[in-house]
C-alpha cells in the first residue's frame, strides 16, 4: 500500500445486539499518515479498528481496505488481506502459553520460508528496537503493562505491514511508558511510511503525533487535522474538547 | 408469558443451529488436520497435558473401581458357587462397559473442562482475534491439536484405567479374599475375546476420544468473551461431554452391541 492510497468506512451500518453503534459511519485514513480516533466511551472507536481488521461484520456499509471490501470477503481473502495489517489489541491479545520470543517469532514461523536462525536475528532485531531486548524467555504474565504492550507492538510489526491497526496503545500506563510508546510509533511510520490508527482517550499525546483525526461523536463523525478540529466550532466537538480541558486542568491542579 | 410451545420451538431451533456449526467445526478441524503445519511440538504438548497429567487419577480410579468390582463380585458369586469367575466377571465388565465409560467421564471432567477453559479464557483474552490479525488460523494452532490430542489419549488412558482395574480386583479377590490366582486369570483369559471384546473397547474409547476433543474444543472456542463465558464453557463442557458418553454407549451397545 503506498503512500496514497488509504482505508475507507463508507456508511457503516453497525449494532450490537439491539444496541445501535453507527448508523451511517463514513471516514477515510489517508496512507502513509498517523490517523487517530478520538471520542467519548461506547461510541465504537474500537469497533472501527475491528471492521478494518475483518473482526466484526457491518450490517451495511463497505469496508474498503486497498481497494477491496473486507466485509464481503471470504475467510481466505481476509486472511490475505489481514498479511497487509497489524493489530497492536488493548491487552496485548499475547500467547499466554507461549514466551515473549516465541510470541514476536510466531507470524515469521507460520508464514515459513526462513531459517530459525533468520528468526532469531529478526526476533532480536525488532526486540530491541523496542527496547525490550532482555526479556526472551519470560511469559507475558512475568513482564510489566509497558512492556507488554511494548512486545505486542513488536509481533504487530515484525512482518512489515503497510497499515498498523493499535487500540488503547497507552491506557494503563505511566506518563513515561506513554511518552516511550508514542515516540515508538511516530518513529515507526517515520521510517517505514506505515499507516497507523490509533485509538486512544489520551488527547494529548494523540494530538501531538496525529495528522489526521477522525473525532466520534454520539451524532456524526468529524475528521480532519488536529488544528482542523480544535477549530470546529460544531456544538459536540467543542463540548468534548473543553471537556477534556477543564479535565486536564483539575488533574494539573491535583 | 411466552407461550411454552413458542419456547419449546425456540429451544428447538436453538439446538438445531447449535448442532449445524459444531459439524461445520468439526469439518474445519478434519480440514486442518489434513493440511500443513502438522503441528508436531504443539500435538506432544497436548498429549502431556492431556495423557500424562492425567495418569494418577486413571490409574487411582481403575485400581478403586476393580477393587470394588472385585469385593462385590466375590460376595455375589460365592451365593452361586461361582467365585472361581471372578476374574472374567471383573474382566467383562472392565473392558466391554466400565473401562470406556469411566475413562470417558473422568477425561471430560479433568481434561475436557481443562482444554474448554483454556481456549476460552484464550477467547476472553483476545489471543484468538489477535492470531487471525497475524493472518493465523486459530482453528490450525490451537484447536486441532487439542482436539487430536484428546482423540489420541482416550483409547490410552482407557487401557491404563482396564489394566489397573483388572489388578485392582486381583488384589482384593486373590490377595484379600483368598481366591485362587490361576482361577482369576484363566477366567478371564477364557471369556475375554479380542475381536469382540478388545478391538470393540478401543473403538468405543475412541469414538468418545473424538466426541470429547469436539465438545471440549467447541466450547471454549464458542463461548463468550467473559470470566461468566468461561465458567459457563467449562460447565457445559462437562455436563454435554458426560450425557453424550453414556448416549452413545447406550446406543453402540443397543444397536450394534458393542
Amino acid at each position: 500500500m503506498g503512500s496514497g492510497s488509504y482505508i475507507a468506512l463508507e456508511n457503516i451500518r453497525m449494532a450490537y445486539g439491539g444496541r445501535r453503534v453507527f448508523d451511517a459511519l463514513s471516514c477515510r485514513f489517508p496512507g502513509g499518515k498517523i490517523s487517530v480516533i478520538l471520542g467519548g466511551s461506547g461510541l465504537g472507536k474500537s469497533t472501527i479498528l475491528r471492521l478494518i481488521g475483518g473482526l466484526v461484520r457491518p450490517q451495511g456499509g463497505r469496508v474498503v481496505v486497498d481497494g477491496e471490501d473486507v466485509s464481503r470477503l471470504s475467510p481466505r481473502g481476509l486472511k490475505t488481506v489481514r498479511r497487509k495489517l497489524g493489530m497492536m489489541f488493548q491487552g496485548g491479545a499475547l500467547l499466554d502459553s507461549y514466551t515473549v520470543f516465541d510470541n514476536v517469532a510466531l507470524p515469521l514461523r507460520e508464514q515459513g520460508g526462513l531459517s530459525e536462525k533468520a528468526i532469531a536475528e529478526a526476533v532480536h532485531e525488532i526486540l530491541k528496537a523496542v527496547g525490550v531486548s532482555d526479556a526472551d524467555d519470560l511469559l507475558p504474565g512475568e513482564i510489566s503493562g509497558g512492556m507488554l504492550r511494548r512486545v505486542a507492538l513488536a509481533r504487530a510489526i515484525i512482518r512489515k505491514p503497510d497499515v498498523l491497526l493499535c487500540d488503547e496503545p497507552f491506557s494503563g500506563l505511566d506518563p513515561v511508558a506513554i511518552r516511550r510508546i508514542e515516540a515508538l510509533l511516530v518513529q515507526i511510520n517515520r521510517r517505514l511510511g506505515m499507516t497507523m490508527i490509533v485509538v486512544s482517550h489520551d488527547i494529548h499525546s494523540m494530538m501531538r503525533m496525529a495528522d489526521h483525526v477522525v473525532l466520534v461523536l454520539a451524532s456524526h463523525v468529524l475528521e480532519g487535522s488536529p488544528g482542523q478540529l480544535r477549530q470546529n466550532e460544531d456544538a459536540e466537538a467543542v463540548e468534548f474538547f473543553s471537556d477534556d480541558l477543564e479535565c486536564y486542568q483539575k488533574q494539573g491542579a491535583v | 408469558m411466552v407461550n411454552p410451545v413458542s419456547q419449546v420451538g425456540y429451544k428447538a431451533v436453538q439446538l438445531t443451529q447449535d448442532l449445524g456449526s459444531m459439524a461445520a467445526f468439526a469439518v474445519d478441524i478434519v480440514r486442518t488436520s489434513l493440511t500443513r503445519p502438522v503441528r508436531f511440538a504443539a500435538f506432544a504438548r497436548e498429549i502431556y497435558k492431556l495423557g500424562v497429567l492425567s495418569l494418577p487419577i486413571i490409574c487411582v480410579c481403575g485400581l478403586t473401581v476393580g477393587m470394588v468390582m472385585g469385593l462385590q463380585g466375590h460376595h455375589t458369586l460365592v451365593r452361586f458357587g461361582a467365585q472361581r469367575s471372578l476374574g472374567a466377571v471383573v474382566g467383562l465388565s472392565l473392558i466391554r462397559e466400565l473401562g470406556p465409560v469411566l475413562t470417558a467421564l473422568l477425561v471430560a471432567g479433568r481434561a475436557g473442562s481443562a482444554t474448554a477453559a483454556e481456549i476460552g479464557a484464550m477467547v476472553a483474552t483476545e489471543q484468538l482475534n489477535g492470531l487471525r490479525m497475524l493472518s493465523i488460523d486459530p482453528v490450525s494452532l490451537v484447536v486441532k491439536p487439542r482436539a487430536v490430542g484428546m482423540l489420541f489419549v482416550t483409547p490410552l488412558l482407557t487401557g491404563l484405567f482396564i489394566v489397573c482395574g483388572l489388578y485392582g480386583g486381583y488384589l482384593v479377590g486373590v490377595g484379600l479374599l483368598h481366591g485362587d490366582p490361576g482361577s482369576y486369570m484363566s477366567s478371564l483369559r477364557a471369556v475375554v475375546d479380542f475381536h469382540n471384546d478388545i478391538e470393540c473397547c478401543m473403538l468405543k474409547s475412541t469414538v468418545f476420544g473424538l466426541l470429547l476433543g469436539l465438545i471440549a474444543t467447541y466450547r471454549g472456542y464458542t463461548s463468550a468473551p467473559t470470566s461468566q463465558g468461561v465458567s459457563a464453557a467449562t460447565t457445559s463442557c462437562v455436563v454435554i461431554s458426560s450425557v453424550t458418553v453414556l448416549l452413545t454407549d447406550y446406543l453402540a451397545s443397543a444397536l450394534w452391541g458393542v
